[in-house]
């Protein structure tokens, strides 16, 4: 090797080092790739989103590459532990999470709450609906309530969760606005909501307090009737079915999935993070997924996600307080 | 209904399906015999296979690997204490013992007959009544689950015999203990969990039979090396045995295979029972129907013991797929995560799925059929080479178990804290062991246990607190009327026996 050969390697490191600083200086805004990181095993309501919003990605070419990460345990508290633990490292990581994550911070089951990481985006939800058997004798959500503020222990709510959890919650919200004592609800508590869904057609309970993309199968075919969702306005797939806003009672109650960084990742990352993700819902790509999942969509980019969730902690946070799951 | 047989048929019999069969059956078998991978993990990994293929070669697919794992757990049962899948615990009951005595091969091929049997009956019943038992499916309720319940429970019976008695109820209990650990449903109220978030979704089945049952298998047979040569693996005769069976065994198991082909498939047809408590109540009901003599044997590694319950669990899970095609429930974790992948399809399983669709129902259960042939052709040729497993040095044999059992739990969690949860359960499970403390009751106590709480309870909110709903409902009062009879009956016979030789007695003074 002469010198000439020397200088010109020498040369060549330098501008490699050069590249290189410019690389990391990119970096902050650098998106092609995400790790999503699933609080839950395979197959479950978190894996689908994440996996689903991944493939809708990748599919689009939004993405150039996509990894995924199961990590079960308390209830969603590990993965959120091991964000702010292994914040340096889990620069392109996104967490994806859903309502229960205000639940479970608000009753202490794990010390984090959404503050302590960076909210990204809230992307699709789900809302709440009443349901019951298609001979039941209520047609409408008034008579239920008026029902149960004579006697609460003749409507018996039941759901797919156990007693504090969503479908409980959600139950009580719809109680208190019609002015009744959510305290006196009786909730009847299932293994899943496929079984809370048998219970009900067998005819062992009356109501059953669940969502509305789980009841839409059975609502359709006609075995069951939806009395009132949770949502704001009427929804696209039930025309036909009365939301408890419309019927004069304030309960708007969206259950959301959505997607959660480090701390430490910056603001610009996560805006742009936040910005690919409601970019992905124009595409083609990602409205197969949506349906053939049943989401619908709901994007709420990062600081509208903040105030959102802000909000629904509040709201979630009263309730609770007064069912005695806080004190 | 006869095209839509046609349909089914024609959907089954294509080139591709009858792949996917086998394919999904080999897979299936293959994944179900590793200890601690179960039909969830397995039909977990077919799903993205199944995206790009219709609706009905899917659905074909992912019931040959659930089948075929189901099929495949009991081989892990049977030869090394491992069940996999807690529809194959009582399988090992009396398929462990025989694997012990060196009959391994009779065992093996037992459960495969059983299987084909119990699950090609089950299938012939969906054929004809299918949508007509969407009917039974709904007319259980949280009462009549808990009666059920308590009946499965009583199969700890036959862990009872040789003055063992109290030491079975013991580890029964300690089982009962155990399954409340976690978040209580009914009132949303964590128990034990000691302030760990790890405990909070309570103790997965997985975990306590992988380490109570094969974790400690394992590292007794290490102790036992040093000390005498009875305990654990060590005494497993590395011989096969023959494959074949007499004409004088399979005279006495046919009644029983059908018994339990009958009894699994309903109540695999009840979305809250599944193929679990079926084998367990079909592993009662044949204990309880043999002869004092029989009973003795019950255990320690009776033919009929073994092939009760392997064909209560294939005609179950037949028998889930009537609530999860009719009305869109799933009874089980793994019907969940079909009925996942339906719905992915655009397809909506529910009473118009055979109108909708009939050609993805129909195919379904024709391919029923075509898998159990499968399987039994996959199977019982592989038996000698499945078997030799047995025969591997004792170095391997034992590493291996402890790998796949450890990863088969981490694989499904994805959770250090198991990992050394096992290991804490390990060690209590061999302090046990030396102690002859049988694992099994234990493992019954804890799988009963929860259901049977949440029944309970349950029951008690909708009857606002009274116990009238113990007799409230026919079902209830009948299940739990034949439960009283079963517990009754060892000692009504022993009374009817010392009445009767008393008389005899008489008899001879005179």
């Amino acid at each position: 090797m002469n010198i000439k050969q020397l200088t010109l390697a020498s040369m060549a490191i330098g501008l490699l080092s050069f590249v290189s600083t410019s690389v990391v200086a990119n970096e902050k805004i650098d998106i092609k790739k995400i790790h999503f990181l699933i609080p839950g095993g395979p197959g479950g309501g978190w894996d689908g989103t994440a996996r689903g919003t991944g493939e809708a990605l990748m599919k689009s070419g939004k993405l150039e590459n996509a990894s995924y990460q199961n990590m079960s345990g308390g209830g969603g508290g590990k993965a959120i532990a091991y964000m702010i633990e292994t914040a340096e490292k889990q620069k392109n990581t996104l967490m994806v999470s859903s309502t229960p994550i205000v639940v479970r911070s608000l009753s202490g089951v794990f010390p984090q709450s959404f503050r302590d990481l960076k909210p990204v985006a809230g992307t699709i939800a789900d809302f709440g609906a009443f349901v019951v058997r298609k001979d039941s004798k209520y047609y409408d959500w008034r008579d239920v309530l008026a029902d149960f503020k004579q006697n609460p222990r003749k409507v018996k709510f039941s759901g797919g969760s156990s007693r504090g959890s969503l479908d409980h919650l959600v139950a009580a919200m719809a109680i208190k606005a019609g002015r009744a004592k959510p305290r006196k609800l009786v909730y009847v508590a299932y293994d899943g909501g496929g079984k809370a869904m048998a219970a009900l057609l067998s005819g062992e309970t009356a109501i059953l307090s669940t969502g509305v993309g789980e009841a839409l199968t059975m609502a359709k075919s006609g075995d069951v009737r939806i009395l009132a969702i949770t949502s704001k306005e009427r929804l696209k797939v039930l025309p036909d079915t009365p939301t408890l806003t419309e019927m004069g009672y304030n309960v708007v109650f969206a259950n959301w999935r959505g997607f959660f960084a480090a701390p430490t990742m910056s603001d610009e990352k996560v805006a742009a993070y936040a910005k690919l993700l409601g970019d992905v819902q124009e595409t083609p790509e990602w409205t197969e997924i949506q349906e053939r999942n049943g989401w619908v969509n709901m994007y709420n980019p990062d600081s509208e996600f903040y105030a959102f969730l802000e909000k629904q902690e509040k709201d979630l946070g009263v309730l609770m307080r007064e069912l005695g799951f806080l004190k | 209904m006869l095209d839509g047989l046609i349909i089914g048929f024609q959907t089954a019999m294509s080139m591709q399906n009858i792949m996917f069969v086998i394919f999904g059956c080999f897979v299936g078998t293959f994944i179900g015999m590793l200890p601690g991978l179960g039909p969830i993990t397995a039909i977990a990994l077919m799903i993205p296979i199944t995206y790009g293929i219709d609706p009905s070669s899917g659905m074909i697919l992912m019931a040959g690997v659930y089948y075929g794992a189901i099929f495949g757990g009991s081989t892990s049962s049977i030869l090394i204490n491992a069940p996999g899948v807690a529809g194959t615990v009582a399988t090992s009951f009396d398929g462990y013992p025989m694997a012990c005595k060196g009959q391994a091969g009779k065992a093996l091929a037992i459960a495969a007959y059983a299987s084909f049997s119990g699950g090609t009956i089950a299938a012939v019943f969906l054929l004809v009544a299918a949508p007509m038992l969407s009917k039974v499916s709904l007319s259980f309720q949280s009462p009549d689950y808990f009666a059920l319940l308590l009946l499965g429970l009583t199969a700890v019976a036959a862990f009872s015999n040789k003055g063992s008695f109290l030491k079975s109820i013991m580890m029964t209990l300690f089982g009962l203990m155990l399954s409340t650990i976690g978040t209580d449903q009914a009132s949303g109220v964590e128990r034990f969990t000691f302030g760990q978030i790890d405990l909070l979704d309570g103790i997965s089945f997985l975990l306590i039979a992988m380490s109570m049952f094969a974790l400690s298998e394992a590292l007794l047979s290490i102790i036992s090396n040093n000390r005498d040569k009875k305990l654990g693996i060590a005494s497993v005769t590395t011989e096969v045995g023959s494959l074949k069976l007499t004409r004088a065994e399979i005279k006495e198991m046919a009644p029983t295979v059908a018994r339990s082909s009958v009894l699994g498939f309903f109540v695999g047809v009840l979305p809250g029972a599944g193929a679990t408590i079926a084998s367990f109540l079909a592993y009662g009901m044949e204990r309880n129907l043999a002869s004092a003599k029989e009973k003795l044997k019950f255990g320690k590694g009776s033919l009929r013991g073994l092939a009760a319950p392997e064909t209560a669990n294939n005609a179950a899970c037949s028998g889930s797929f009537v609530p999860l095609l009719t009305l869109g429930i799933p009874g089980s974790g793994t019907t969940a995560v079909m009925l996942g992948a339906l719905m992915s399809y655009g397809i909506e399983p529910g009473p118009r799925l055979f109108v909708d669709n009939p050609e993805v129902f129909w195919s379904v259960i024709v391919s029923m059929y075509i898998g159990n042939v499968v399987l039994l052709f996959i199977n019982l040729p592989l038996i000698p080479y499945i078997a030799k497993a047995l025969t591997l040095p004792k170095q391997l044999l034992t590493v291996l178990i402890l790998f796949f059992s450890l990863i088969g739990v981490y694989l499904v969690s994805f959770n250090a804290f198991d990992i050394f949860m096992m290991a804490g359960f390990a060690v209590i499970a061999i302090g046990l062991r030396l102690l002859n403390f049988s694992m099994s009751p234990l493992i019954l106590g804890f799988i009963l246990g929860g259901m049977l709480e949440q029944n309970l309870r349950r029951s008690l909110t909708l009857s606002d607190g009274s116990i009238s709903f113990l007799w409230d409902r026919p079902i209830t009062l009948g299940i739990l009327t034949v439960t009283a009879l079963v517990l009754l009956m060892p000692i009504i016979s022993t009374l009817r026996q010392a009445l009767s030789s008393t008389s005899q007695e008489k008899e001879a003074d005179i």
